[in-house]
């Protein structure tokens, strides 16, 4: 006998009861369906993630201000709220690794122009600079530029939520919003960026720093956040302990004390993907014990198969099929259950993970297909072995009597 | 005479019980055999201190009533269960030396089985029923496909080879299942009722197989409590008890079984007439 023909015969008895067959193949195909779907969810939000991260630009520094008070002693307001200096951001922006230091002044205003409202709009006051730090792109017009920035010019440059709210349809450049109080032209227009999910990176206005301080945020030549995009992201950590060496001294004070907080977006990138890496073993764990159940379900059948073709095993060791043989053909039988599930099973995970899921669009891991697949196998082989075994060691003479 | 006297040593190996497949060697010699049975307190003494020799190309009915021993008889010929005690050769092999696994081979090497209820494979043709002991003895599939349409003809059911069991009546699934007993060429064929759940008709058709092939040369052992299959056979061996109260021989070994003898004579009493 060879492998060939007791496998046809294994095929033949899993076939034999098609509906049970299907029943059990289906327990599988719902384990190997939901590793895939789970796993491909679970990569689908970390890329997620990884994409908004980006987005913010992975090779910046935001240092601001942690509220604790100034060691600054030569402004003679010790008492004041800790901020940084103009003369600060050009001592950093002379560091080697540094690409630029935009300064930052922002607040929420009510934006609005010819009767059209935007409440909740974040007015970012800084240097041109800012756009590429941040990835934004414009649209249309054109950025404001460094000399209106020192000139202090009332100009702006708007995100697509504002344009929107503002103007509907028709061509924003050129016009004059009101923002709180004052009026600011409207030079450009940024790109779409989305949201990272919990803020509207679009409901946004870009102004210089020194018309948003003159009139908005009240603060003189001082900031209390800076955002710093470092030449790449390897350097990332070398600028950041500048920083920090260079807002200590000065403050008079130790790094260890500094009164402001530097956040590296390369750390909260790897935060960021721990944390879905670990949401994505949950998910898998949930669907591995999915699959473990359908395996239980290829066991609980087989068990039934070997005790319902009891007097078939007697014929086949009557006529000279041994205990190995049996063994096989039962193995056989419930691997051929369990693959088949395993194969359908990565077909409805494929499947399944071309549509969003809860707002997250899958992402196939190709190892989940192969651990998915593997696992099956294994499933049918450590639960089929039981029952085949069963079979296998049924003495003829007790299984010829078994009516 | 005294075949493979207990004291010699026996053959252990089927290779050299199947090389040495001499003529004058009897298929089965057993030598104080006895099987108990323990069912909870008592034990069953199915089968009492049997010796028996069934010599090679004879047709030996084993007849008795239900209770009488004769199935317990037919699983230690059949080397599908062990005896308590006492010594069996089958073809010269000792098969008390014999674990589970070569008591397999020599029941697929040298025991053709027939059993009351068929026993064929469900949802497997004829032909595909016939094929499988040659599958299991490892025969090439072209090969055994081959015999297997010779073991049907010889049981003339050539028309009914691609059907199903389901498909059949008792009798033709009886013919099948004597098919698969003979396709592996094996030293003795034993029946185990065959007959049983035949009608009158079938029953004589399946008697008249195993003559032609006893008539062949083949060894047939048949188990069955009718008088009038037993009377079939060249030699009837009565239990009762577990013990063997008769043994009558209705004509020697080297004879044509008895009815096809009676038929050949009244065909070539009618071609000469």
């Amino acid at each position: 006998m060879t492998w060939r023909d007791n496998l046809r015969i294994a095929i033949a008895g899993a076939t034999s009861n098609k509906l049970r067959s299907m029943l059990t193949i289906l327990g599988v195909l719902i384990g190997v369906g939901a590793v895939i779907i789970l796993v491909a969810v679970g990569t689908g939000s970390s890329a997620q993630v990884q994409a908004n991260i980006d987005r913010l630009g992975t090779n910046t520094l935001t240092v601001f201000s942690t509220g604790r008070f100034g060691g600054r002693s030569t402004t003679g307001t010790q008492s004041s709220f800790a901020t940084m200096t103009v003369g600060d951001v050009q001592q950093i922006e002379r560091q080697p690794y540094v690409q630029s230091v935009s300064p930052v002044s922002s607040t929420s205003v009510t934006a609005a122009y010819n009767g059209a409202s935007d409440s909740s709009a974040t007015v970012t006051g800084s240097t041109p600079s800012y756009l590429s730090a941040s990835s934004y792109s414009l649209e249309a017009g054109s950025s404001f530029t460094s000399s209106q920035v020192t000139n202090r010019e009332r100009v702006a440059v708007i995100g697509q939520t504002v344009v929107s709210d503002l103007f509907g349809t028709s061509n924003p450049i050129g016009r004059t919003i009101q923002l709180g109080s004052a009026s600011f032209e409207v030079v450009g227009v940024l790109a779409t960026k989305g949201s990272t999910g919990i803020q509207d990176q679009d409901n946004v206005v870009i102004a210089p720093y020194t018309a948003v301080q003159d009139e908005l945020t009240g603060e003189s030549s001082s900031f209390s956040e800076l955002l710093i995009q470092g030449k790449s992201s390897s350097t990332l950590n070398t600028v950041e302990s500048e920083v920090e060496t260079i807002l200590a001294a000065a403050n008079n004070t130790t790094v260890a004390n500094l009164p402001f907080s530097v956040l590296n977006e390369a750390s909260l990138l790897s935060t960021a993907e721990s944390t879905s890496s670990t949401f994505t073993v949950l998910l898998a764990a949930v669907a591995g014990i999915s699959l473990l159940v359908g395996g239980i379900g290829v066991m609980n059948i087989m068990l039934v198969t070997v005790t319902e073709r009891t007097r078939e095993i007697g014929i086949r060791k009557a006529i000279g099929a041994r205990k190995s043989v049996i063994l096989a053909q039962f193995l056989y039988e419930a691997v051929f259950l369990s693959l088949i599930g395993g194969l359908a099973g990565v077909a409805i995970g494929v499947v399944g993970s071309q549509f969003r899921i809860d707002g997250v669009q899958p992402v196939i891991a190709p190892y989940s297909i192969v651990l998915a697949l593997g696992v099956s196998i294994a499933v049918g082989v450590f639960f089929g072995f039981y029952p085949a075994n069963r079979a296998a060691s049924l003495r003829p003479i007790d299984a010829l009597r078994y009516e | 005479m005294s075949p493979a006297t207990p004291t010699a040593p026996a053959e252990r190996t089927l290779r050299t019980a199947t090389t040495n497949g001499r003529a004058e060697r009897p298929i089965i010699a057993m030598r104080h055999i006895s099987k108990i049975y323990a069912t909870g307190e008592a034990e069953v003494h199915a089968v009492r201190d049997v010796s028996l020799t069934i010599e090679r190309g004879d047709f030996v009915a084993i007849m008795g009533a239900s209770g009488s021993g004769k199935s317990t008889m037919m699983n230690i010929v059949g080397c599908l269960d062990i005896p308590t005690q006492g010594w069996y050769w089958l073809d010269g092999v000792d098969v008390r030396l014999l674990d589970e696994e070569a008591l397999a081979e020599v029941r697929s090497r040298k025991i053709g089985f027939v059993f009351q209820a068929y026993n064929l494979i469900p949802r497997t043709t004829a032909l595909a029923n016939v094929e499988l002991p040659l599958a299991y003895a490892g025969v090439r599939r072209q090969e055994r496909r081959q015999r297997a349409i010779e073991a049907i003809e010889a049981v003339g059911l050539s028309e009914r080879m691609s059907h199903l069991p389901s498909e059949m009546s008792g009798g033709q699934q009886q013919r099948v299942a004597v098919a698969r007993a003979i396709v592996t060429n094996p030293a003795m064929i034993l029946a185990d009722e065959p007959t049983g759940n035949l009608d009158t008709s079938a029953a004589e058709d399946v008697m008249r197989i195993f003559s032609r092939l006893n008539a062949d040369g083949r060894t047939v052992v048949l188990i069955t409590h009718e008088a009038d299959i037993a009377a079939f056979a060249k030699r009837v061996i009565r239990l009762r008890d577990g013990q063997i109260v008769e043994d009558y021989r209705a004509s020697a070994v080297t004879d044509l079984p008895p009815r096809l003898g009676v038929e050949r004579t009244i065909r070539t009493v009618g071609s000469t007439g």
